[in-house]
């Protein structure tokens, strides 16, 4: 059997976990990080749109500042996310934006002078001063007060992967691809690595890390129809589940993009709308404007995507051989706004639908349908990125729940998050690693390794069974009608139930294919019951959360209930059991910065409102007041309002243009 | 009438000792309105060959995963429709690269030995502090840096160059792309001399044979000859002259 010791083990090679293992390198430890695929090809590079920071740069930017963005992202996750966490987060990001810039990230420069901006279907001049010539520029994205999203054109997550991906290579970090952490070595709450089968060979073996991080990613696979890469499929997610010891964080917060390109599920990045463009329905008509006349095209994603369905659910949208679907109209930002800063939506458009969005008029316009996009939830962590039952264990990214996003994400946020939570998890992590040694029997590591090995040849040694392709696409129906944009309590029940029989059956499959090399059935075959527990997780905890938050709406109970539900939902999994276990973690009012509140979508009524809420709200409002009337400035009124930890190089105030 | 397409598909696992040579495995399949070679090879594995091995991540010509040859061209086969092909279609693996079964080629290893080989990160002296103003950067020297950064690391100019295919250690358009994307980035210090001693060989800039292969096949239509043709005006005045 093979052992291989690190350091610091990262699982995932995306944008949170190369960053995670740079600050783990830097700090001297030796670090490995594992990988589906050559890491330059995770995920985070479809991130098209950008990344939000506060830089405050641009004309459109002013005035913009940690507390605005702060605002912004509670607002965004509907009052469900961790304040202290979000407080960090606002604070670091324009470091990142910095740090990267200094890596080489070709990030959009702001140039002198008159510029025509789209804004509310009208040309605009936006005129920038000789001193901001040569920052970074930003543009406009939904949910947020100032332009703030930063961006390469429109392959932003593409330049920070690469830059991130050669700062690791830079720094000798030991990158191994094609390999797949299957199982989680741990043992008295403590975790110690990852059993590791390598995708080309077959082999399995033990790394054995003094931490382990992980940052895989999101689970929108488990949808039928969904915005994501083949390979998030959350097995990341799963592996600590399945160790019984960690627990999953908030699963039933599911996002749902408004525009990806329709039937194909590819992206259209939300900067076609923040640039200008509009959402249009089968006669032509812009609809958000009836629905949200403040934010309009640019409201949350969340209420984008819900209102796209009702718009269609009236008759609105236009009728295709694969469903109904509306239109996304950038043609009206001109051709040679297109050609600059939507290249890839442009391409993406000829090449999976055969139209140039540029082309004026209905004929540039593209198809698009709200799809799964963003996974909320994820292994909980504490502010520090580590697991509150499973010492040793981190996690960063969209894999973790440490839950700066709440119950909806703005767009911008999550790129931003990989490398922020990239470099204060990491850094936490890193600390860990440097604290703590292994001490851990190679026996208890054997029995692990030995386990999954077994488990592999009986996979491939049974000669009748289930598909397992036939379960997993089921699983993916059920998740798409039961589990989607609007929920209800009938619907999740039988979602629940057949899922909870498919689990059963997914025990019970046999592989056409024996290798044990190179064989992607194989890995179907062990992947898919681990899925299906994630898909329990996401299923059940939207079945037993009756309320409407954030991304999560339940028709029969149309209210956020802050009365009831202002707690995150905590799953785990006990061993041998066919469904999670469900408990609950209350956000405490009294301790918040920005007390629960109108979030400033819809009806104002349709709230049940917390009393501690309006009891915050006083106290908030007693403080603000008095440390104003002292003079004090506004780094030391949020700190009285709500400390937050943060490492020292991290926590210090960013200058700004003006300052 | 939809067609009925004839997929021939290289078949071959190094893992497996028993398999000694390589074979073609043909599949028929119903041809769907918007069919890619993605939705192809996915169907063909769920419903017919479940052991057949191929790449696809992002599956919306981003990635760069699912470079291969179809009929006779590297290409992305994730965003090939099938409608603008012949009846018969043909996948091979890349060339060049180290097969790993089937349709699969290990780009990873090649591609990191080559970011490594050219030292494909910010050379600076600078120390940053960032929690203060970035550096300005001249709009149209970002966008330039910018045109050069959007590589994908697919492998198609490396399949499709006809250098490499004879020269082994050949550092390939994408390499040569990613001098000439850090001599203009204004955040590296490196000069001239300094991008002579990584690429000034003939497994370098002076290996290119000028076939056009890369730009021809560039799925992201980097101007990889002009850039080449750059650096290589650019390093000849190094040494010698």
């Amino acid at each position: 059997m093979k052992i291989k010791y690190c350091d610091a083990l990262v699982i995932g090679g995306g944008l949170a976990g190369l960053r995670s293992a740079v600050a783990a390198a830097k700090k001297g430890l030796s670090t490995t990080v594992l990988s589906l695929v050559p890491v330059k090809r995770s995920h985070s590079a479809a991130a098209q749109g950008g990344m939000q920071a506060s830089l405050g740069n641009a004309k459109m930017s002013e005035g913009d500042n940690e507390d605005v963005h702060f605002a912004d992202t509670v607002k965004g996750s509907d009052w469900g996310c961790d304040q202290e966490v979000a407080r960090m987060f606002v604070t670091t990001a324009p470091k990142a934006i910095r740090e990267l810039a200094s890596w080489g990230v070709p990030w959009t420069r702001i140039k002198k002078g008159n510029h025509e901006a789209v804004i509310n279907t009208k040309r605009t001049t936006i005129f920038e001063e000789d001193n901001k010539h040569g920052l970074i520029n930003s543009r406009d994205f939904g949910g947020t007060k100032k332009w703030r999203t930063c961006y390469t054109s429109d392959a932003t997550g593409h330049t920070m992967l690469f830059a991130v991906a050669n700062e690791s290579l830079k720094l000798n970090v030991n990158i191994e691809d094609r390999k797949e952490a299957i199982a989680l070595i741990h043992e008295n709450n403590r975790c110690y690595g990852a059993v590791v089968r390598d995708l080309i060979t077959g082999e399995i073996a033990a790394y054995v890390a003094k931490g382990t991080l992980i940052a895989t990613g999101g689970y929108g696979r488990i949808f039928e129809i969904t915005t994501n890469a083949v390979i998030c499929e959350g097995i990341g997610t799963a592996i600590a589940l399945e160790t019984g010891v960690a627990k999953l964080g908030n699963m039933e917060a599911v996002q749902f993009h408004p525009t990806p390109l329709f039937p194909s599920g590819i992206l259209l990045t939300e900067g076609c709308r923040g640039d200008g463009g509009v959402l249009r329905d089968k006669d032509g008509h812009r609809f958000m404007p009836d629905y949200e006349p403040e934010k309009k095209d640019l409201a949350s994603r969340d209420v984008v995507s819900r209102r796209m369905v009702e718009h269609m659910r009236k008759g609105k949208g236009v009728e295709s051989p694969y469903g109904t679907h509306l239109w996304l109209d950038i043609s009206i930002l001109g051709r040679e706004h297109i050609e600059k800063n939507l290249r890839d939506v442009q391409e993406i458009c000829e090449y999976f639908a055969g139209i140039d969005p540029a082309d004026e008029g209905r004929k540039g316009w593209a198809p698009v349908h709200p799809m799964q996009h963003y996974s909320m939830g994820g292994i909980r962590t504490k502010p520090t990125g580590e697991s509150q039952t499973l010492n040793g264990l981190f996690s960063a990214g969209e894999a973790a729940c440490w839950d700066m996003h709440g119950f909806n994400r703005l767009g911008g946020n999550s790129v931003s998050e990989t490398v922020v939570a990239g470099m204060i998890v990491g850094n936490y992590f890193a600390d860990y690693c440097i604290a703590n040694q292994v001490d851990i029997k190679t026996e208890v590591i054997e029995k692990f390794v030995f386990e999954k090995e077994a488990y592999m040849k009986e996979l491939v040694s049974k000669d009748s069974g289930e598909d397992v392709f036939r379960i997993k696409n089921r699983m993916k129906k059920i998740m798409q009608e039961h589990v989607g944009i609007f929920r209800d309590g009938n619907g999740l029940l039988s979602a629940v139930t057949e899922l909870e029989q498919l689990y059963i059956k997914s025990q019970n499959v046999a592989v056409k294919n024996k290798q044990l090399s190179a064989n992607p059935e194989l890995e179907e075959a062990y992947r898919v019951p681990m899925m299906l527990k994630v898909a329990l997780c996401v299923a059940k905890g939207a079945l037993d959360r009756t309320e409407s938050r954030g991304a999560h709406t339940r028709e029969d109970y149309p209210k956020r209930d802050d009365e009831n539900w202002l707690k995150r939902t905590l799953t785990s999994w006990k061993d041998g059991n066919t469904m999670p276990t469900v408990e609950y973690e209350p956000l405490d009012i009294m301790k918040m910065e920005i007390p629960p509140g109108f979030r400033g979508y819809g009806a104002k009524g349709n709230l049940i409102e917390n009393p501690l809420s309006a009891k915050r709200q006083l106290e908030v409002d007693h403080i603000k007041e008095e440390m104003e009337s002292k003079e004090k400035d506004r780094y030391e009124i949020q700190d009285a309002l709500m400390p937050f930890e943060l490492q020292e190089e991290y926590k210090k105030r960013n200058v700004r243009l003006g300052d | 009438m939809a067609r009925e397409l004839t997929i021939r598909v290289l078949r071959y696992n190094p893992q497996d000792k028993n398999e000694l040579r390589a074979y073609f495995q043909e599949y028929k399949i119903k041809e769907a309105d918007s069919m890619t070679i993605y939705l192809a090879l996915t169907q063909i594995r769920e419903t017919m060959d479940a052991g057949l091995s191929f790449d696809f991540v992002c599956r919306a010509g981003i990635c760069g995963s699912c470079a291969m040859m179809i009929n006779g061209r590297p290409r992305l086969a994730c965003r090939t429709l099938t409608k603008d092909l012949p009846q018969e279609i043909v996948l091979l693996p890349l060339p060049t690269f180290k097969l790993i079964k089937d349709l699969s080629v290990n780009t990873g290893e090649w591609m990191d030995a080559m970011s490594k080989r050219v030292e494909s990160w910010i050379h600076s002296s600078k120390e940053i502090d960032i929690s203060n103003i970035e550096e300005p950067i001249e709009p149209e020297v970002a966008d330039a840096v910018f045109e050069l950064d959007r590589c994908i690391e697919c492998g198609c100019c490396v399949a499709g160059c006809g250098t490499k295919l004879i020269k082994e250690d050949f550092v390939g358009a994408v390499g040569l792309n990613r001098i000439a994307r850090f001599e203009c980035d204004p955040h590296d210090e490196r000069d001239a001399e300094d991008y002579y001693e990584l690429v000034g060989d003939d497994n370098g800039i002076f290996g290119c044979m000028t076939l056009l292969g890369c730009e021809d096949t560039c799925p992201k239509h980097l101007p990889l000859q002009n850039k080449i043709a750059y650096m290589r005006r650019k390093l000849a005045t190094v040494k010698g002259s």
